[in-house]
């Protein structure tokens, strides 16, 4: 296997996140149920005229791409590999809406054009007149992991620069369904943080993370990306197995993480998927968490390697992320674990550059 | 580039056939599938022709004998059964005696649900189950529960040339050593969603369409799912199995003009095409037969013909669209064609491009519109969709 340097990242979410300089330290616990992004200056990367007719997911995506080309100083990436679990959500609520409310009639093109899964990934190369090779992985939580794991290969094939991302944004229909059967949070506001809130569902957000790796290290390279692997489905006694073997792969054992990254999201029903793990496997090593300025969307675990990125290239853990008091040295290796809802479990491996 | 990726089961459902022999049997008699819809109360109905499967979903579930409490959409139900003949046909008991994984495609995913119980899911507490059956990913998922499959699942959607894609990661994963075996694919059902969304766009066709006639009329859309199994060399040697034909070349590339039309001169589409002739180590006169994306959109055919122009020249192999057929299966589409293509190369048959009449001038290509017997030994099958993605298989006896 070679080596893939991560150049340049991006963060779009609910926090004020554009900044990689800032990290996370302005970062503000969620406390609400459902909570909408911080929107990122659109006009510093968007002609004005299109910022009125792209979804909210096209405009993330096409910040966050933009933002993250630069910091390469990528012109034109080699592959734009797009995870979105559930695609242009609005424009496919607001077409569906309106075929059901009309009974059929008086349709016009602009939302169906816009709601296909491919939309965002079709429209960064289109600004970048990119005609690359271009995929959009849809598979839940697993849809970014899929798109490094495809990025590797890609490298591994003799591409030089993938740009490689996530993107879902909320829907307000699908929200309210999902609160119908509990995956999100029934208490509008959290009275108590995240973790301790020990009630059902997550707190639902949106966001858009891309990365630009790069066959070559640059001078602000943040991380070097190992591995990922994929499980669709794990009990919890074989996940701290699972992990154990994904290190050996990588001729590493638990001894040698410094830190691991943990997709909590302080649901009750399934955050013993990570707390079986955190006594056991990973009791002697530095955690983290990130979904409580995050909060949950399928594309999520960008999110969480955006902090490994940031946290690999500062070589501190910031308190507001920690999960436990063990103390990290210099942070050399990463290991990511998310999953949602007992599905989609996945394992990356970050290294310092 | 060295050889291809084995290709040692298939399994099909379309509005020709609920198996790989039926779809064959239609394809060689010429019998379309392409009628009035009926599954679907649409106020489009007397304007439009579909290629529906004609069994109902509870039938569907029947044959997969799940419990009558399932939450399957249309397109979870036609995705197994195809599935399901693919494993058998390679002969697949113990899905885990490999590293074996699944990669699905689709468009619409659980819309079907969606758009039925759209306002009901909120009043009726037995409709909530359809919920988590929206996502794209969860007929992969179920279906990789029902097959077994624990490790590496996942989903594509690239409008009309999904399943080329997950053909290709499968494909790509296998040489890559990431995995053993595959089962990829790809499956759509018909819905108001995209009967809707392509009436917007007025390029649904009131009657049969007709590829690549210079009067084409627009597309008929159509519902199928359609899986592969591949394997890898040491899988095959080790198991001495049977192989159908290989996946000998793959492309992917972007046509970076408009988010639904594609570009005059077909650049996304050429450079798709020469890529995969590269990766396949062939050259463009080496193809035998070109199993088209043909879908009878006036933007389509003419884009498409153009860059078969600009990639074969004065040497064109065969070419034939086999929509009129099957309809435009969207997601699916490239994973029905696959198998078209493995059937032409298993029997050496070219099958035709219904409802040709007259050629578009500009291009001046001539499908085939009978059935030919003709030695092949490459065929390439395009797939492109919205956003630009232009996706090129090619599949090789050896």
């Amino acid at each position: 296997m070679g080596n893939y340097y991560i150049n340049g990242i991006s963060c779009i979410s609910a926090q004020e996140s554009s900044d990689n300089e800032l990290g996370l330290q302005n970062f503000v616990a969620l406390t609400e149920n459902v909570v909408p992004l911080q929107k990122p200056d659109y006009k510093k990367y968007i002609k004005p005229t299109m910022i009125r007719r792209m979804s909210v997911g096209v405009k993330m995506g096409v910040v966050a791409s933009s933002i993250a080309l630069q910091e390469a100083n990528v012109e034109m990436p080699e592959a734009i590999i797009t995870g979105s679990g559930m695609g242009c959500l609005r424009d496919s609520e607001k077409f569906l809406k309106n075929i059901i409310d009309n009974e059929e009639q008086f349709l016009t093109p602009t939302a169906f054009i816009q709601s296909t899964h491919n939309t965002v990934g079709a429209q960064i190369a289109l600004g970048l007149g990119c005609k690359a090779y271009n995929v959009t992985y849809v598979h839940d939580a697993t849809s970014f992991e899929t798109s490094l794991l495809d990025a590797m290969m890609m490298f591994e094939e003799g591409e030089q620069n993938v740009l490689v991302g996530g993107v879902d944004e909320i829907g307000p229909y699908t929200t309210d369904l999902h609160k119908l059967v509990g995956h999100v949070k029934e208490e509008e506001t959290l009275k108590n943080s995240l973790l301790k809130s020990k009630t059902k569902g997550a707190i639902y957000s949106e966001g858009s993370q891309f990365f630009v790796l790069g066959d070559k290290k640059k001078d602000n390279c943040y991380a070097q990306l190992k591995d990922v692997v994929i499980y669709n489905k794990l009990e919890q006694n074989e996940v701290a197995q699972k992990l154990e073997v994904f290190l050996k792969d990588n001729n590493l054992t638990i001894s040698d993480i410094d830190v691991v990254v943990l997709g909590l999201n302080g649901d009750v029903d399934y955050d013993s998927y990570y707390t079986t793990l955190q006594n056991t496997l990973l009791a002697n090593t530095t955690q983290v968490y990130y979904k409580h300025f995050s909060g949950e969307y399928n594309t999520a675990s960008a999110f969480g390697m955006w902090t490994a990125c940031t946290l690999i290239k500062s070589q501190k853990v910031p308190k507001n992320i920690q999960l436990n008091e063990i103390e990290s040295g210099s942070i050399k290796n990463v290991v990511l674990y998310n999953q949602y809802r007992g599905e989609n479990h996945s394992f990356v491996l970050l290294k310092s550059c | 580039m060295g050889k291809g990726v084995a290709i040692t089961g298939m399994g099909i459902i379309s509005s020709i056939g609920n198996t790989v022999e039926e779809n064959f049997q239609s394809l060689r008699q010429k019998t379309p599938g392409i009628s009035k819809i009926e599954g679907i109360s649409t106020i489009h109905k007397d304007h439009i022709k579909v290629g529906e499967i004609k069994i109902s979903n509870e039938n569907l579930s029947d044959l997969l004998n799940l419990p009558s409490s399932n939450n399957y959409s249309r397109t979870a139900l036609l995705a197994e059964v195809a599935a399901k003949e693919a494993l058998k046909n390679a002969g697949i008991t113990n899905v885990n005696s490999y590293k074996t994984g699944l990669i699905s495609a689709t468009s619409v995913g659980g819309m079907d649900l969606t758009e039925k119980f759209f306002y009901s899911q909120f009043e009726e507490e037995e409709n909530r189950k359809y919920i988590e059956s929206h996502s794209a990913g969860d007929s992969s998922t179920k279906i990789a529960n029902s097959l077994g499959i624990t490790g590496f699942v996942s989903t594509i959607s690239t409008a009309c040339s999904s399943a080329a894609n997950s053909i290709m990661l499968g494909a790509r994963m296998i040489k890559a050593g990431k995995l053993d075996r595959v089962i990829v694919g790809g499956a759509d059902c018909l819905s108001k969603f995209t009967i809707n969304g392509f009436k917007t766009l007025m390029i649904l066709s009131e009657t049969n369409c007709k590829p690549f006639d210079a009067n084409r009329t627009g597309l008929n859309l159509g519902e199928a799912a359609a899986f592969l199994v591949l394997e890898s060399d040491a899988c095959v040697k080790a198991d001495n199995k049977n192989v159908l034909g290989y996946v000998s070349g793959y492309a992917n590339a972007n046509d970076a003009f408009h988010q639904t039309a594609s570009s005059v001169d077909g650049e996304g589409a050429t450079l798709a095409m020469k890529k995969a002739l590269k990766v396949a180590g062939l050259s463009s006169v080496d193809i035998d037969y070109i199993n088209a994306h043909g879908t009878a959109t006036e933007n389509n055919d003419a884009s498409e013909s153009a860059a078969i122009r600009r990639v074969f020249g004065d040497h064109l192999p065969k070419v034939s669209s086999t929509k009129a057929y099957t309809g435009h299966t969207l997601a699916a589409a490239a994973a029905i064609e696959a198998v078209y293509s493995i059937l032409a190369l298993q029997n050496n048959l070219i099958f035709p491009n219904l409802n040709f009449e007259t050629p578009i001038k500009e291009t001046n290509i001539i499908p085939e519109t009978d059935l030919l017997q003709k030695d092949l030994q490459h065929v390439l099958s395009n797939s492109f969709g919205f956003g630009g993605n232009c996706s090129t298989l090619i599949f090789s006896k050896e």
